[in-house]
């Protein structure tokens, strides 16, 4: 199931400069006229057995705009540089994260602040080193501020608020990637899907120096006998 | 058209109200079944979540508050529901979970199915604290094997005296992290055996699938593989004729002629918010143990002015949650993991049962222990604090890139956790009562709480965290996190957390001492039975509802052997 729209374009653009563009796209003219950064739009309706109040929920939120155009741009950016396009399976703005932060920033208000106060900080600090904001940089320079805030251990206390909010735009970003089909590729994961559970596969067990014992194996479902009606003695005995 | 008077007036659809439904249709009895939330069918696409991938949510399986366990987990209800509140008294923090749907919290609980065992019914007996029930094992033996022939449960006969066995199907096999965990087990010399859940591994009717391995039961089946009590006992009385099925029907209260028999009941029509009344020879309350004090509180006449069934001022007393506690740790054997389908049944294939008995230790019951961990579905939160175990293997926390992506693969299936379940010690001074002043949005006065745990409680939890550890760490595991103190109370969840309550309407002998007989009776009325685990004396480390169901089959046969006698 494709449930991806079409491309939405956005320029990196400084905070002053964004102009929406008839077409719904954001431009502007970049310090360095180079870089543009564009995402896959996520659906804004869903289909998942919803209760009529929480139907309501959904659109209310969808309806809300919390973000400024240049704070999304910088979720955008943040969330590519987490998670990279160049990939195989794809990266985060190919699985439209800037728009699956955006949903889950308004659903989790405690979100909202750190969010917000996160990309100001981020600009400040941009400022401090490279002279402009977060966006206006070069891309080298803007790695090198998330070299400065991108590990947790870092003790620097003025650095503390900027850790806290790349952690948190890396936990949206990978969950966010993680739980689409591109993510689902990435991992590799099988499940969700009807099968006959019988069992972790011989050649892992012996890599993990494991085995089933008899005893155990004893009162596991042979699966064969899956659709053979249940029937015991009355000594409790499974006798079919 | 002569006014309808129902043989059995059934509140709530839950495991008690729908074993109660069922039974009592069968024998003949014309049945109005009463919920207060919607018609729910799990296989109806406008309410399915099965099989669900997670970006089908904008959330992506999240929580919230119309679903706090999740997106995608079946339960209509939650910890607060609009228009319906609940208060505290004092410092008291009880949590209370209201399913409203059809079928109630059997739609999305973890169908772990345990028989109470023959101690369980006599726990004064063993520690002299609390009561013994007014009935032992023997006398609930033979509903609970019927229990297990109707509705199906997989699991293993150990001859393990207070966790007995029974008419089982063959369990699934276990998952690797499981293989791990029975490994530390047995090291330590505690017993670890198959689950036991209500999910069929093989066929026991036409009428049902059997299970093919989602690992969603909380999201409810479609093929009705797991046991809810809307799909197994209620779905199959719909069309006979026997039974009235009202939902979204919210019960004001229990009416009484003035002899002090019930009438019927009255009660709130959602869609109107009118108010409407129906009549019956006989009114079974199987609300949920808090709920079905509430309506008996509320319930007040002439006859009955501290409410119905309330002459002992013990409607509401002894309320009782299990306890709980939980811990995990990150295995390195299972890093770099094989990845394969591995979400067998949901939740666990192997547990711990309660082992110390009899044993000298700071408190006095016990608990057992349900494993978690696995290969399973990414939904929200899934890649939260990606590497933070690279701290145990001497590497950097943190980054960015697609390096990440290694990370990620690398810790896949890697934690293992336990969670603990125990047995609290009833109280006479934990309880629900009215609150005096405040109403929900019918204007019915709401429950207040009033609930504190012993100190039995709080050293129990203190020994869950102590095995927690050995056993994790036995398994091979580095513990995550750190081991909460007495300041924390050893992590001990909050009174109602765990969702088994019981005890609100406990059976006994003493009408002074008890709310209703071995059978569910009202002491005060012949004519109203309680149905769900409000009739607990005290609650066992096992989880209620296999208890709720055999309890409410009984009490069905009680009732039907009443009315052929021209009792009620």
């Amino acid at each position: 199931m494709n449930r991806r729209q079409t491309l939405k374009t956005l320029f990196l653009a400084p905070l002053s400069g964004a102009v929406i563009a008839s077409s719904g796209c954001f431009s502007a003219t970049l310090k360095n006229g180079s870089s543009s950064i564009n995402w896959t739009r996520l659906p804004t309706e869903y289909s998942y057995g919803r209760t009529k109040a929480e139907m309501m929920v959904d659109q209310s939120l969808f309806a809300e705009i919390y973000f400024r155009e240049s704070e999304l741009i910088t979720i955008a950016v943040l969330c590519d540089i987490i998670l990279p396009n160049d990939h195989p399976n794809g990266g985060a703005l190919d699985a439209g994260l800037p728009d699956f932060v955006e949903f889950m920033v308004k659903d989790r208000a405690q979100h909202k602040l750190q969010a917000r106060g996160g990309i100001a900080w981020l600009n400040s600090y941009a400022i401090d080193r490279f002279g402009s904001d977060f966006l206006a940089i070069t891309e080298a320079e803007r790695l090198q501020i998330c070299d400065d805030i991108a590990y947790p251990e870092e003790t620097d206390p003025k650095l503390q608020t900027g850790i806290k909010f790349f952690a948190l735009m890396r936990d949206l970003t990978l969950t966010g990637y993680y739980t689409t089909e591109l993510g689902f590729r990435d991992l590799g994961y099988e499940g969700n899907t009807p099968n006959i559970w019988d069992g972790v596969p011989d050649e892992v067990l012996r890599r993990h120096g494991k085995s089933y014992d008899l005893e155990w194996l004893s009162k596991c479902i042979d699966q064969p006998t899956r659709n053979v009606l249940a029937e015991w003695d009355d000594d409790m005995n499974l006798i079919s | 058209m002569a006014e309808q008077i129902y043989d059995a007036i059934i509140i709530g659809s839950g495991a008690g109200g729908g074993m109660a439904t069922h039974q009592l249709a069968n024998a003949g009895l014309k049945v109005a079944l009463v919920e207060a939330g919607d018609f729910y069918d799990p296989a109806n696409e406008t309410q399915r979540t099965q099989l669900r991938y997670p970006w089908e949510s904008p959330r992506r399986g999240a929580s919230t508050r119309l679903r706090p366990f999740g997106d995608y987990n079946s339960c209509i209800g939650g910890w607060e529901l609009d228009g319906e509140p609940y208060t505290q008294k004092d410092d008291t923090e009880f949590m209370w979970w209201r399913g409203r749907m059809l079928g109630g919290r059997t739609n999305h609980w973890g169908r772990i199915s345990l028989r109470f065992g023959p101690l369980d019914f006599k726990r004064k007996d063993v520690d002299g604290l609390g009561d013994n029930w007014p009935i032992g094992y023997e006398e609930i033996k033979p509903y609970y094997d019927k229990v297990d022939k109707l509705i199906g449960v997989f699991g293993s006969n150990e001859g393990l005296y207070n966790d007995p066995d029974g008419y089982f199907l063959p369990a699934p096999k276990p998952r690797l992290h499981e293989l791990y965990y029975i490994d530390g087990a047995r090291k330590l010399n505690v017993p670890v055996i198959p689950a036991r859940k209500s999910i069929l591994t093989k066929k026991i009717n036409s009428e049902r699938g059997v299970c093919f391995y989602c690992g969603q039961c909380s999201r409810a089946c479609g093929i009705h593989a797991d046991f809810s009590s809307s799909t197994v006992l209620i779905y199959p009385t719909l069309n006979g004729g026997q039974v009235d099925l009202l939902t979204n029907s919210m019960v004001r209260e229990i009416t009484t002629d003035s002899e002090g028999k019930a009438t019927g009941v009255r009660y709130i029509n959602k869609f109107n918010t009118q108010e409407q009344e129906l009549k019956g020879r006989s009114v079974v309350v199987a609300a949920s143990a808090c709920s079905t004090a509430r309506i008996l509180l509320n319930s007040k006449s002439a006859r009955h002015e501290n409410g119905l069934g309330n002459s002992s001022d013990h409607v509401g007393r002894y309320l009782h949650d299990s306890t709980g506690a939980s811990r995990a740790a990150f295995l390195p054997d299972l890093m770099d993991r094989e990845i394969y389908n591995e979400d067998g049944v949901g939740g666990m294939h192997v547990y711990t049962p309660w082992w110390l008995e009899g044993r000298k230790l700071d408190f006095t019951r016990g608990y057992h222990l349900e494993i978690g961990g696995g290969m399973g579905m990414p939904s929200y939160g899934f890649g939260f604090a990606v590497n933070q175990y690279n701290k145990y293997l001497g590497e950097r926390v943190g980054g960015y890139g697609n390096q990440l992506r290694d990370d990620i693969r690398r810790f896949y299936g890697s934690r293992l956790s336990i969670a603990c379940r125990g047995e609290s010690v009833p109280q006479y001074n934990n309880r629900c009562e009215l609150d005096p002043s405040v109403v929900d949005q019918w204007g019915i006065p709401v429950l207040r709480f009033d609930y504190r745990w012993t100190q039995h409680e709080i050293n129990q939890a203190r020994h869950m965290q102590d095995t927690m550890e050995e056993l994790l760490e036995a398994s091979g595991g580095i513990l995550l996190g750190s081991k909460p103190g007495a300041d924390e109370n050893y992590g001990l969840t909050q009174p109602g957390e765990i969702i088994h309550e019981v005890g609100t309407t406990r059976m006994g002998t003493d009408p002074k001492t008890s709310v209703t007989n071995e059978f569910g009776q009202l002491h005060d009325v012949k004519n109203v039975f309680v149905a769900d685990a409000g009739t607990f004396v005290s609650q066992a480390d096992k989880n209620p509802t296999w208890t709720i169901l055999a309890l409410a089959w009984r009490t069905s046969d009680y009732i039907i052997e009443q009315m052929k006698q021209r009792n009620i």
